[in-house]
């Protein structure tokens, strides 16, 4: 195994993390704040991407469209998700089990409409300056290939976490998410607007798979299921990195998107799938409540 | 719930249960083969609707991978089947696999030549499956979304392996070609219908069965596991071994549901266990009404009698129909349409007291409100008393 091969499967990994990573943070958070999983949460995905497409296909010229289309697609997916969230979720909280079947219909539906206006998919033409890779021709690390796609993911996802903390850290929106996220009934008794919050923090989840779902679409064709591929993981993401936690998804989705790639690459893209869900269970054996736990006096702590 | 009340509930379900029960051991003289059939399919998952009632509606936990022992048990005894069909010769599409090419049987393959080895792993895979994913899951105190969203994964990556499997599981086609089992062929008009009664036998004894462990001790605990399983634990009951145990006996009955769906359709591929068709295993319970095991049963069959109707007919608008079913059922229907009923019931019971109540209270009223203006009219007279003295 020579380092060319190990550094293209990092690279392989980082980029997929950041994927599951864009996909999961929305998961996570509304987990953490409300206790209930969106299942048509990979459908956010998915519309990101197209209305990426119509962002493209409405005549806007290459190099402008991706920068309306990340935008776009994020206010897009954050408005869907609000409506989600007034119309079905809120009236689930409680009955988490209930949410994960009302979701899957949602989920369900959301995929079939989109099967049924495009049954091939929908692609994206990544402009100019994001065609091509860094790619080294010789020396030590000859071979090495860098698609500047990928580069571009990895880097939309730091910004995001990086927007994600200054937004939850410096801002009042954000001291009022951690405060609900603390003590729901506290944060209510001093006045702090918990729907707000909630609808706030599931619109913003929505959004950023929305963006993901965008940015998705320039590596690689967006149909109406392409959020199943990756939802599966996503909410192992969020099981890994314990409830509602940003630095446990962050260390969840860099773990899982390196095994994955890894994996992918010594066995198959099956093995790879059993090996990593084996590799969940072992770990939960060991930290059943994920990477990071929030420290709580809770009995029922845990949906 | 108290005790009694539970018992009342029953003792009406049960009744219908065993009415249904007669018309479905009569159902070879009004229904065709091929009907016969189709009902058998269902009723096999009927079966699987019963463990699911045991885990979800009984105990509380969801899992959105029964899919997993229904393909253990589907594909043991479709093994057996397959090996039956091709005799001395290699199942055919061993013989026609590349990459790994199969020269001869695989050493995992021979021994389901003996109908009862395969019979026999009907019940021990599932078993084994079922109660390990449980031990290891249940002893870290794991539960609720989080083994739901395991047992997902599960299934996902269980059948992308059956998938890829081509040489050793004909992957995505599944299993096929078969006819035989204990030399009587099961797809003859007649072997249809001797089937069909094993079939209908099964679903009566593992009804039977449920009914009896809801109703013992044990089961008691499973339904205050479900609502409350910290305050079971304070009560001094260790919960994880009544959940492995419950788990594995849901996974027991997916493994026996998917030998007989396999030997009635003629075929057990990854399209029938996949993770789409888990969860609507779940949703058909759910809609029937998974605190009841009758309510389970009625629901999976007659659930997937209409969807195999209407999604033949409707197949491009069956997806938006059964997601709105999904988003009804789990908002406003989390009992289904037994709890529907009984909702009904009660409703109509209380209305009933309240009726009673509501006459008695009405003379109460009456004679109170004389009593009350009798007083007033004392206090007014003494009031006025009052103020002429001033």
């Amino acid at each position: 195994m020579d380092s060319v091969f190990i550094i293209n499967q990092m690279f392989n990994g980082l980029s997929l993390a950041s994927i599951l990573l864009l996909a999961a943070l929305g998961l996570a958070l509304s987990f953490g704040l409300m206790r209930v999983i969106n299942m048509a949460h990979g459908e956010m995905l998915m519309l990101g991407g197209v209305v990426a497409y119509l962002v493209q296909s409405s005549g806007v010229s290459e190099g402008l469209s991706l920068w309306l289309a990340l935008p776009l697609a994020f206010l897009a997916t954050a408005l869907l998700g609000a409506l989600l969230e007034v119309t079905i979720i809120r009236w689930l909280y409680g009955r988490p089990l209930d949410t994960l079947l009302a979701t899957w219909g949602v989920s369900l539906v959301l995929q079939q409409l989109v099967v049924m206006w495009q049954p091939y998919g929908v692609s994206f033409v990544a402009p100019q300056w994001l065609k091509g890779a860094v790619s080294i021709s010789s020396g030590a690390l000859a071979g090495v290939t860098l698609p500047y796609v990928r580069i571009f993911v990895i880097v939309l996802s730091i910004l995001v976490i990086l927007a994600l903390l200054v937004l939850l850290r410096y801002t009042n929106i954000g001291l009022y998410v951690r405060a609900v996220n603390q003590d729901r009934e506290m944060a209510s008794a001093l006045g702090v607007n918990t729907r707000f919050v909630d609808i706030t923090v599931f619109a913003l989840g929505t959004g950023i798979a929305g963006l993901a779902g965008a940015a998705l679409a320039t590596i690689s064709p967006i149909t109406g299921v392409i959020g199943s591929s990756y939802i599966v993981n996503a909410f192992l993401v969020v099981i890994l990195g314990g409830v509602g936690s940003i630095g446990g998804a962050l260390l969840a989705a860099l773990a899982l998107g390196f095994f994955t790639s890894f994996f992918e690459s010594f066995y198959s893209v099956s093995y790879a799938k059993v090996i990593i869900l084996l590799l969940v269970v072992a770990f939960l054996q060991w930290r059943p409540k994920g990477f990071i736990v929030t420290q709580s006096r809770a009995l029922e702590d845990t949906a | 719930m108290t005790f009694k009340s539970l018992l009342n509930k029953n003792t009406l379900s049960i009744v219908l249960a065993l009415i249904c029960f007669v018309l479905l051991f009569l159902a070879p003289l009004y229904l065709s083969a091929f009907k016969l059939s189709l009902l058998g399919r269902f009723l096999a998952l009927g079966m699987l609707g019963i463990g699911i009632s045991l885990i979800w509606g009984f105990t509380g936990i969801l899992s959105l991978g029964q899919g997993v022992f229904y393909a253990l048990g589907g594909y043991a005894i479709a093994m057996h089947l397959v090996l039956v069909q091709s005799g001395d010769k290699l199942p055919g599409f061993m013989a026609r696999s590349f990459k790994p090419r199969i020269l001869e049987l695989p050493w995992w393959w021979a021994p389901f030549e003996s109908p009862w080895f395969a019979i026999a792993m009907v019940i021990v895979l599932p078993m084994i499956a079922a109660s390990l994913l449980a031990t290891l899951v249940f002893w870290r105190r794991i539960s609720g979304v989080y083994f739901a969203l395991i047992t997902q994964a599960l299934v996902l990556a269980f059948t992308t392996l059956i998938v890829s499997q081509q040489s050793y599981t004909n992957g995505f086609n599944g299993l096929t070609n078969f006819s035989t089992i204990f030399s009587f062929d099961i797809t003859t008009e007649n072997g249809r219908r001797v089937l069909y009664l094993i079939t209908v036998v099964v679903l009566l004894l593992v009804w039977l069965f449920a009914q009896w462990i809801t109703r013992t001790h044990f089961g008691k605990v499973l339904v205050s596991i479900r609502d409350g399983e910290n305050r079971t634990r304070f009560l001094g009951y260790n919960t994880t071994p009544y959940k492995v145990v419950i788990f594995t006996i849901a996974g027991i009955m997916s493994g026996i549901a998917g030998a007989f769906f396999t030997m009635h359709a003629g075929i057990i591929s990854p399209r029938d266990v996949g993770v789409a068709p888990s969860i609507e295993m779940v949703v058909w319970v759910a809609i029937g009404g998974r605190e009841s095991i009758t309510g389970a049963v009625l629901g999976m069959v007659l659930g997937n009698l209409v969807a195999d109707s209407v999604s033949s007919r409707f197949p491009e608008s069956w997806p938006l129909m059964l997601g709105a079913l999904f988003i009804v059922v789990g908002m406003v229907l989390p009992k289904g349409l037994v709890g529907l009923v009984e909702s009904m019931r009660k409703s109509f019971e209380n209305h009933r007291i309240l009726d009673k109540q509501g006459k008695a209270i009405a003379e109460l009223d009456a004679g109170e409100a004389y009593r009350m203006r009798q007083n007033e009219l004392q206090s007014v007279k003494g009031l006025s008393g009052v103020n002429k003295g001033v």
